[in-house]
């Protein structure tokens, strides 16, 4: 592997000044399951490897009625989904974190780390996305706050500007009669890329029969993780019904924009996102209902 | 060069001190420091498990976890699974079923199998397949070895 130093932060400031003195000379090690294999095989440079495992703010695991979900960047997948309290309030994004990798990879893999690797095709982000999760960005500047459908702005590349570090994940508390739900479609049973991937999420009225809000984001199918706006809005005040379902499955189709790659063909992607996003939506119906 | 770091850590629930660059894996450290040649590399990018063992009791890639890292925590390998009176009712039963060929992944399947069985006593041969996904065999084609974890598990505890 290419020579590095090493440093383990153990504060949020330490590990900024670290980033904003190094600049691109500098990468962030948290589980470390995409950036060693990255710095080993030279895809990536770097004279400073910073470990922010130690640092506690990103350590933060903390889930109330209340308050939602605020999930530290360092967080590892295992520790998210061996959680009750979560598993029973984001099962969309259990779904997302149980099938990254095999056990091994999951023990160190972490949601924030999958945010910042920034790949099109990430597994937890059109998770997040559905379930409208905030970043927390702690930088020189102090700290801010951007959507997790702004943070990915092209493969490998993320809103994060010098000396900036992703801090935490905030996942708003799950409302009554709302429900979430990811899926992908890979050709193995386990272990594998997505060839698409969908997240959706959906609110209900009082009677369950109508839909008041929804949201619905595509991976692997455009250069970043795409929320598709449009496609959970045309739901809004329209009947639960396969029809309406497969009507914004629809619109969510026509917003990828695939490529043909060793995964697959751009005409499978496009039809994929169709059928994906019907069953991300329909996943959705069901939890809000109050099925699993 | 980057300098050489002072690195303490347990191994096999022994005291260890160590020197290593920043750059070398635990897998290195292991095998080309510590002379634990146990884990083994395969693949050396978290695909095929071989290098598996525990940090901190969770199962991990040795070769995505930076030797520096250890500071301070426990590591099992393959070579702290047996204990003074013999083998892990694990290694006991892949060799009765035959559970192996070439043997490369071997040490992998059963510090991985050992972590499994650690947090589920009997788990059912799905949970054995879902669990062991993570660990590549290119000659076995994993019947036998799914079976030698079935067996160790109903082995009394006692014995593990």
């Amino acid at each position: 592997m290419q020579d590095f130093d090493y440093v383990s932060a153990k504060t949020l400031k330490e590990a900024v000044s670290l980033l904003n003195r190094h600049g691109d000379q500098a990468c962030v090690l948290s589980g470390g399951t995409d950036i060693l294999v990255q710095l080993r095989e030279g895809r990536r440079k770097a004279r400073l490897v910073v470990d922010i495992k130690g640092i506690p703010q990103l350590n933060q695991l903390s889930c109330t009625k209340a308050k939602g979900l605020t999930l530290g960047a360092a967080v590892p997948c295992c520790q998210i989904y061996e959680d009750k309290t979560i598993a029973k309030a984001y099962p969309g994004l259990i779904d997302a974190v149980s099938l990254i990798g095999g056990i091994q990879i999951q023990g160190r893999a972490t949601v924030g780390g999958n945010l910042c690797n920034a790949s099109p095709a990430a597994d937890t982000i059109p998770a997040l996305i559905a379930l409208g999760a905030v970043c927390t960005i702690a930088g020189p500047k102090g700290t801010r706050k951007v959507r997790v459908e702004d943070f990915c702005v092209a493969p490998g590349r993320t809103a994060l500007k010098k000396g900036e570090l992703l801090v935490s994940i905030h996942l708003p508390p799950p409302k009554p009669r709302s429900g979430a739900y990811f899926l992908r479609f890979i050709p193995r049973n386990e272990m594998d890329i997505a060839v698409v991937n969908a997240g959706a999420s959906v609110l209900l009225d009082a009677r369950k029969q109508t839909f008041v809000s929804a949201r619905i984001a595509l991976g692997a199918v455009a250069p970043t993780p795409l929320f598709i706006p449009e496609a959970g809005e045309a739901l809004v005040g329209k009947s639960v019904s396969d029809g309406a379902v497969s009507e914004a499955a629809e619109i969510a189709k026509a917003a990828a924009r695939p490529i043909s790659d060793m995964r697959g063909a751009a005409e499978q992607r496009r039809h994929l996102c169709g059928v994906l996003a019907r069953r991300a939506l329909q996943g959705a119906i069901q939890r809000a209902k109050g099925g699993n | 060069m980057s300098k050489k770091v002072h690195v303490q850590t347990r191994i096999n629930g022994e005291e260890v001190e160590f020197l290593c660059e920043p750059r070398q894996s635990l897998l290195e450290v292991l095998r080309d420091e510590l002379g634990l040649t146990g884990s083994k590399e395969g693949c050396n990018n978290g695909n095929c498990g071989a290098c598996n063992v525990l940090l901190n009791g969770r199962l991990v890639n040795a070769c995505l976890v930076l030797g520096v890292e250890v500071q301070g925590r426990e590591v099992t390998t393959i070579e702290g699974i047996a204990s003074p009176e013999g083998l892990h009712p694990l290694q006991q039963k892949f060799l009765e079923h035959a559970a192996l060929q070439c043997g490369v992944c071997t040490p992998g399947f059963i510090v991985a199998a050992r972590a499994l069985l650690d947090k589920t006593p009997r788990p059912t041969e799905g949970q054995v397949r879902h669990w062991l996904a993570g660990n590549l065999c290119r000659c076995t084609g994993y019947d036998k070895i799914v079976r030698a974890v079935l067996d160790a598990a109903t082995v009394k505890k006692g014995k593990r």
